[in-house]
């Protein structure tokens, strides 16, 4: 079981190597926005993997919080992107 | 520029309390696994960072009228009184006590006065991020 969590950690690092690739390259700032969303999902599954790994359970809260973390920063980005400004003072006028 | 944003708005008002709760957990698991005042702080902040995105700071400001710089202040006042009032016992300064106690809902419960002091350092981390955010991002 422990050559499976390996195999899958590979993988997923094959991935993250193709997603850093696309954060480099990436022709527009939208690609790259996209590139780092998806590189803060593959931290937590690698997270996760290497809570399996070492056989330890106190990495679970470190998933959660790196999930909202990518969250409220590619919002951040999106907000950033469209309307140039993150923070409205009022939106009503 | 109007923009309709209902999607983002809608899922805030669902991820919101999510952090919230998840803050809240951070902040009182932080005895015995990771966590404390610091992380529950960070993410109760981020947690007001998010209804900000999505809505605007006056809108938040009307729903969450905290002053955040004397949200700070009473952080700081909660800690050096938790650290003080070993004083008043005879022992030496930043001593902490604890013990054992039936609490209706949770039966046998060990308090600690290090929970407050921690309470402390929650208030001060909420009060510097938000004061510091809405800072830079009031101006015009």
């Amino acid at each position: 079981m422990m050559m499976f969590y390996w195999i899958s950690l590979i993988v997923v690092s094959i991935g993250f190597t193709g997603l850093l690739f696309r954060l480099v390259k990436g022709p527009t700032i939208a690609d790259r926005v996209v590139a780092l969303d998806a590189i803060g999902i593959s931290l937590v599954s690698i997270v996760a993997l290497l809570s399996l790994i070492t056989e330890t359970e106190y990495f679970l809260e470190i998933i959660l919080l790196l999930s909202i973390l990518s969250f409220i920063g590619t919002i951040a980005f999106a907000k950033f992107l469209e309307r140039g400004e993150i923070f409205d003072r009022n939106n009503n006028r | 520029m109007r923009t309709n944003d209902v999607m983002l708005q809608t899922a805030t008002k669902v991820v919101t309390f999510i952090i919230l709760m998840f803050a809240v957990h951070i902040f009182f698991a932080g005895h015995y696994t990771p966590g404390g005042g610091f992380v529950g702080g960070l993410l109760t902040a981020s947690a007001i960072v998010l209804l900000m995105l999505s809505f605007d700071i006056e809108t938040v400001n009307k729903i969450l009228p905290f002053n955040y710089v004397t949200m700070t202040a009473i952080g700081l006042l909660l800690a050096i009184a938790t650290a003080a009032a070993s004083i008043i016992f005879d022992v030496p300064f930043f001593t902490h006590a604890y013990d054992y106690f039936d609490l209706p809902l949770f039966g046998e419960t060990s308090l600690h006065s290090a929970m407050l002091f921690d309470a402390g350092v929650y208030l001060v981390v909420v009060g510097v991020t938000m004061t510091i955010i809405q800072t830079i991002g009031e101006d015009e």
